[in-house]
């Protein structure tokens, strides 16, 4: 055992006068602490490094996956939406206009799927140690990040190839399209990850239902082709603007109207907010539950 | 190095668990939905199940302190809000100083990850800054005795291996106040023993411990006084040589051979088990059939679950241990309630008073799940057996054998 640094033991005389904490029963809704946010950032880091080495491990292709993944899904697409249904794609090849859509899909997936599932797969941890359990589903964006960096640079590739100039001033806007996405996704995930401590179903209707919304968002076809009645319906979906947005700024598809991509900002912002607040209401039940 | 600063205040504590009786207990929401449509105006039946009442006790900086009590009395509750994992439901806590607690070790260990990754990793859970861990990379390998090994994923380890490398972690964390639970359940003799030494070491710096254990042989070595808990209120607290043969007599009064689990939370935990004896009372003659029986519940299957207990004798001495793996029986494989028989055929423990302690165990993760001691109390006699010329007397030895004598020679 190595001695006592003499910092803590100052420390430990400063600490008499008052506690340096009080547990008890807490009433209503908890503040966010950001600052105890900030002071487990490197339990943040570690677990988000986790999940990236854990990610392919044991798998013969490892980091290839990363890669491969979304060019067999855009491939599909291309084949079903544009060879076989013949869904016209614009100026650029239907593989293009795929991808350029997954791109931001999977980035939005992966948040929800991940930050759904992150607090019953942490169990061994919730029961365990005490941490501010935000760190869970915020360890989630790292890997996200990363998957849809490698996808940017491939679409940057395929835009190469096919001679195809992206919008500066969409690439500009960029980070807002992202931010809109992750936002209803984190919103979402928050809402679930915390139903699930106490009704596992939500795991069953999950996939189920991002299947339904990725065929009912433009991932695997563009809104252009949709007729003008059906439009509506399109109206209604938060994920439709940022998602047109990103393929706008990519490959120069019609971008959204401004102002439908405000009512999206908006409706991100509530239900991030919203996730938020359900999960901080029922996070003091998730030890004893979970 | 005991001061008259106050560490841990504990003033009124209580934490009640709301219990929906089984027939009615949901786990889907479907289920949740149906009954509620179903009985829209009845409310679910609940019952309030104190795991704490009403607990208050001051805990000075410096001391060592043990926390002992039958399972079910609220220890592992205690530490729970002590560790903050859970929320107190009435009173409070006041910490003088940063907690570091221990409830398990090797808590988020990965299998995949290697062991130089799972130190950091394991770091950052106990609440280590990184540059923390750096600075006590070198002495925590050292500690583990694992430096060849540190870049194999630690699902490759010996399971002794594996503990020694996630206490070490756990050692040269550095709060001013530590909490342990039970860790001394894990790892071989040699090791435990290091542990001990660890742990004196630690106490010695002049941190507040706190540590919950079954083993009156560790906690007499360990700590100056106890706090008894019992029924979720505290029984008794004072100096530990006082606080063990109270601990241990008040243990005397359990129903014997038999062991009920006070609970009914969800996890893999023994639900019941029971002593067969060949006389009622829990009274078994020598050399009869003896019959051990476990209603296991196993609410996180694991193929690898396996179960053993010993059979302690009354001076605290392991006489027996018998186990099963999962390799042997599918305790675990699937969720429900399994239970399990094990048979001696003919039992030769002597005369005198046992009891059994248990371990639920994942082999793989090697995880202690629940361990449980001094339960089902019996007792052996030997009145069927009579001895001529001089009577049975007590702890004459631990274990009799059948045997034979011949007088095979015979000179001069």
């Amino acid at each position: 055992m190595e001695p006592r640094p003499a910092a803590t033991a100052v420390a430990v005389s400063d600490a008499a006068e008052r506690p340096h904490l009080t547990i008890r029963a807490s009433k209503g809704w908890v503040t966010l602490n950001l600052k105890e946010l900030w002071q487990f950032r490197d339990l943040l880091g570690s677990l988000a490094g986790r999940d990236l080495k854990l990610r392919y491990k044991q798998t013969a292709l490892g980091v290839i996956w990363v890669i491969l993944g979304p060019l067999m899904a855009a491939g599909v697409f291309s084949f079903v939406f544009g060879t076989v249904a013949k869904m016209p794609s614009g100026k650029v090849p239907y593989f293009v206009l795929a991808f350029a859509g997954l791109l931001g899909w999977s980035f939005f997936s992966a948040i929800l799927t991940k930050t759904s599932g992150c607090l019953v797969a942490n169990t061994h941890l919730i029961s365990k140690i005490y941490f501010p359990r935000l760190i869970l589903p915020l360890s989630n964006i790292g890997s996200a990040l990363v998957d849809f960096g490698v996808s940017l640079c491939m679409m940057g590739v395929l835009l190469a190839i096919n001679r195809v100039a992206p919008s500066p001033m969409g690439l500009l806007l960029f980070p807002i399209w992202m931010v809109i996405l992750a936002a209803i996704a984190m919103g979402l995930g928050l809402c679930t990850a915390s139903l699930t401590v106490f009704y596992r179903d939500v795991q069953y209707i999950l996939p189920v239902f991002t299947q339904i919304l990725m065929y009912a968002s433009p991932v695997a076809y563009s809104l252009a082709p949709v007729p003008q009645r059906a439009q509506w319906v399109f109206s209604l979906n938060p994920l439709v603007p940022p998602l047109e947005a990103i393929r706008a700024s990519l490959i120069g598809t019609p971008f959204p109207t401004a102002q439908s991509l405000v009512m999206s900002g908006v409706a991100a912002a509530v239900l991030f907010f919203g996730g938020l607040c359900a999960f901080k209401y029922m996070e003091r039940k998730f030890a004893d539950a979970i | 190095m005991r001061s008259e600063e106050i560490a841990i205040s504990v003033q009124g504590l209580s934490k009640a668990y709301i219990i929906a009786h089984e027939h009615e207990k949901h786990s889907t929401l479907a289920e949740t939905l149906l009954h509620k449509a179903r009985n829209p105006l009845k409310r679910r039946t609940k019952e309030k199940f104190m795991a704490l009442n009403d607990v208050s006790f001051d805990i000075m900086k410096g001391d060592v302190v043990g926390i002992m009590g039958r399972n079910g009395a609220g220890k592992s509750t205690l530490l729970k809000i002590l560790s903050r994992v859970t929320e107190p439901t009435a009173g409070k806590i006041d910490l003088y100083g940063r907690v570091g607690s221990l409830l398990e070790v090797g808590t988020g260990f990965h299998p995949e990850l290697t062991g130089r990754e799972n130190v950091y990793l394991n770091g950052a859970i106990l609440g280590m800054p990184k540059a923390e861990i750096r600075r006590h990379f070198d002495a925590i390998v050292d500690f583990a005795g694992i430096d060849k090994f540190l870049d194999t994923p630690v699902k490759r380890y010996s399971s002794g291996m594996y503990v020694r490398l996630a206490f070490a972690v756990a050692a040269h964390l550095n709060p001013e106040i530590l909490i342990i639970d039970e860790v001394l359940a894990v790892g071989d003799y040699e090791f435990q023993q290091k542990c001990l030494g660890k742990m004196k070491e630690v106490s010695k710096t002049g941190r507040t411990v706190l540590f919950v254990s079954h083993n009156t042989q560790a906690l007499s070595q360990l700590t100056e006084s106890c706090i008894i808990l019992r029924g979720g209120t505290v029984d008794y607290i004072g100096p530990t040589e006082k606080a063990i043969p109270r601990y241990l007599a008040a243990n005397i009064h359990q129903q014997r051979g038999l062991y009920e689990d006070p609970s009914s939370e969800p996890g893999n935990r023994l639900r019941l088990a029971r002593v067969v004896t060949s006389d009622d009372g829990a009274i078994h003659r020598w050399g009869e059939s003896l019959t051990f029986e476990f209603l296991i519940q196993v609410s996180e299957p694991s193929e690898s679950l396996c179960f053993s207990f010993q059979i302690f004798n009354g001076l605290e001495q392991a006489v027996c241990h018998f186990w099963v793996y999962g390799t042997d029986l599918p305790i675990g494989k699937t969720s429900g309630l399994k239970r399990l028989r094990c048979n001696i055929p003919r039992s030769r423990l002597y005369m005198g008073e046992y009891s059994l302690t248990t371990y639920l165990a994942d082999r793989r993760t090697n995880t202690m799940q629940e361990n449980l001691s001094r339960i089902c109390p019996f007792s052996v006699s030997m009145h069927n057996y009579a001895r001529h010329e001089y009577e049975w007397q007590p702890q004459e030895c631990t274990y009799l054998e059948e045997n034979n004598w011949k007088m095979i020679g015979a000179e001069g």
